[in-house]
């Protein structure tokens, strides 16, 4: 069991809300899976300035002074994790500057107006540590995970995003990831743990890079997959849902006027501001539902 | 009228409120405030008893009932009255996955949707759907009947053993071994009935039946070896 949530905002008015919602769609998410948890932030001004790179870093064991004067960019903390950002340099630059001076760092995301923050911990003491409720933006998701198949680390938290502005949290297991990560290996992919779910993010990349769209990317990833899986991208644009051939992992989808929001449960939803109007739906099988910006 | 007893979950725990109800008394009311979604609400009840809860609920919501009347005022989680025995489960909002779950008596309403297998492995549970149900409903129902008055979703009755489906609406397509059946007047009388313990107020002559084949279960020479 893992709990998924997220939420693309429509209506800029809330924005500046867009932290204090996550932070409760994931505390009501907390009781499917205590053991770590993560978030990844569209356009929160205090992390990811618009206009800047962003590179996001977990578990450095590196005050972010120190990580920004290595860098030569600036860093901010965020509980467990940094976030790196230059309005200078480009989003690839900038993880290749950070890898140069931190050689053995997991970057757990890249982008622009990006920042993936992810711990070790229960996910209520992570909303505190993250400072999730003062965070704005137009669109976030969050993970909090029951490990079942790898270790209890912060790269092993969810969200994965290994290509750029690309996120993904899983609530589920594959059951043939091991073959699909030595493939994904064979055509030169990285792994930063031992997770089923960045084997998912990994081929979503791969797939994205070649140039197919996140509809087709998805679809591609149901044919390749076996295993059981509700999963949530996001994109620089755009909020995808999409489950497993028989929808064995549950999902739950409310949309209104002001925003899009997807939950492992309802109740994660049940606070959302005008929910008792939204039109709410469970996503069919393996049916890729997207919601562009 | 009797007093109603109220629960609070923003005081009370969901172990606290279940044990209030299994020691409560036939013919007592009883009202639960603030459920945020907590799953297991109600659960085991054994007692003509009528509860009320106000909001939403989550998984498991008056699994196992017998005998008790249980109104939800919301939407509940995957599971809603699994294998209840009797007694009847209302849920004015949706249900997500497995509503009525190998249930063996009693009627389950559902004034909304339900999503995918809804009536799974029903065993003789009655359950109403005003809206639509998902897909792999009613899977390997062995007994009772489900009535969906909206559409219904792929491979509807799939591997069904003597559970009998009416659907107002569309059915996107039926599973292994279920086919349309001829509407009897026995039928029309027991959609009626069943309509009318729902209170609604539908035509039964706008639904189709829908049952099993039995090609599947029986063993036939061309299944042996």
């Amino acid at each position: 069991m893992c709990g998924i949530s997220g939420i693309q905002v429509r209506d800029p008015s809330l924005r500046p809300r867009l932290g204090e919602l996550l932070a409760g769609m994931l505390h009501q998410a907390a009781e499917r899976g205590p053991d770590s948890a993560g978030v990844a932030l569209y356009g929160d001004p205090r992390l990811s300035p618009p206009g800047c790179a962003t590179v996001s870093l977990t578990s450095l064991g590196v005050p972010a002074a120190e990580v920004a004067a290595r860098v030569g960019a600036e860093a901010v903390a965020a509980g467990q994790a940094v976030v790196v950002r230059s309005a200078e340099l480009d989003a690839g630059e900038l993880e290749a500057a950070v890898r140069a001076a931190f050689p053995r760092a997991v970057v757990t995301g890249r982008g622009t107006g990006l920042a993936v923050l992810k711990g070790v911990g229960h996910p209520d003491a992570l909303i505190e540590e993250f400072g999730l409720r003062e965070a704005s933006g137009w669109q976030g998701i969050a993970h909090t995970r029951m490990a079942t198949e790898s270790a209890v680390t912060p790269e092993g938290a969810h969200p994965y995003s290994v290509g750029e502005n690309v996120c993904l949290v899983h609530n589920g297991s594959f059951a043939n990831h091991a073959t699909i990560r030595r493939e994904l290996i064979a055509e030169g992919a990285v792994f930063d743990s031992d997770n089923d779910t960045e084997v998912g993010a990994r081929f979503v990349a791969h797939r994205l890079a070649e140039g197919m769209d996140l509809e087709k990317a998805l679809l591609a990833l149901c044919e390749r997959f076996d295993g059981f899986y509700t999963l949530l991208v996001t994109t620089g644009d755009a909020f995808a849902v999409v489950r497993d051939a028989i929808a064995c992992k549950p999902a739950v989808v409310a949309e209104t006027d002001a925003w899009v929001a997807m939950a492992s449960e309802y109740r994660c939803l049940a606070a959302l501001p005008g929910i008792e109007s939204a039109r709410i739906f469970e996503p069919e099988p393996e049916e890729v539902r997207t919601w562009r910006r | 009228m009797a007093p109603v007893t109220e629960i609070d979950l923003r005081s009370a725990s969901v172990r606290e409120l279940n044990g209030a109800l299994h020691r409560a008394e036939p013919g007592t009311s009883w009202r639960v405030l603030h459920p945020g979604g907590a799953h297991n609400l109600a659960v085991g009840l054994d007692a003509a008893v009528d509860v009320v809860i106000d909001g939403h609920a989550g998984y498991y919501c008056a699994g196992m009932n017998q005998h008790a009347t249980v109104t939800v005022h919301g939407n509940v989680g995957v599971g809603v009255a699994e294998n209840m025995m009797s007694g009847t489960v209302r849920v004015r909002g949706s249900a997500s996955q497995s509503a009525g779950a190998t249930a063996h008596g009693g009627l389950l309403v559902i004034d909304g949707d339900a999503s995918a297998r809804c009536g799974i492995s029903m065993k003789g549970v009655d359950i109403v759907v005003g809206g639509d149900v998902g897909h792999m409903s009613a899977f390997m129902g062995q007994a009772g009947r489900l009535v969906v008055c909206g559409d219904a979703g792929d491979a509807l009755g799939d591997s069904l053993y003597e559970a009998r489906i009416y659907v107002q609406g569309r059915v996107r397509s039926l599973g292994a071994d279920c086919v349309e059946k001829e509407m009897g007047p026995e039928h029309l009388a027991e959609l009626a009935m069943l309509l009318k313990a729902a209170g609604r107020d539908d035509d039964p002559a706008g639904f189709r039946r829908y049952g099993s084949a039995r090609r599947l279960y029986h063993f036939t020479t061309g299944n042996s070896y």
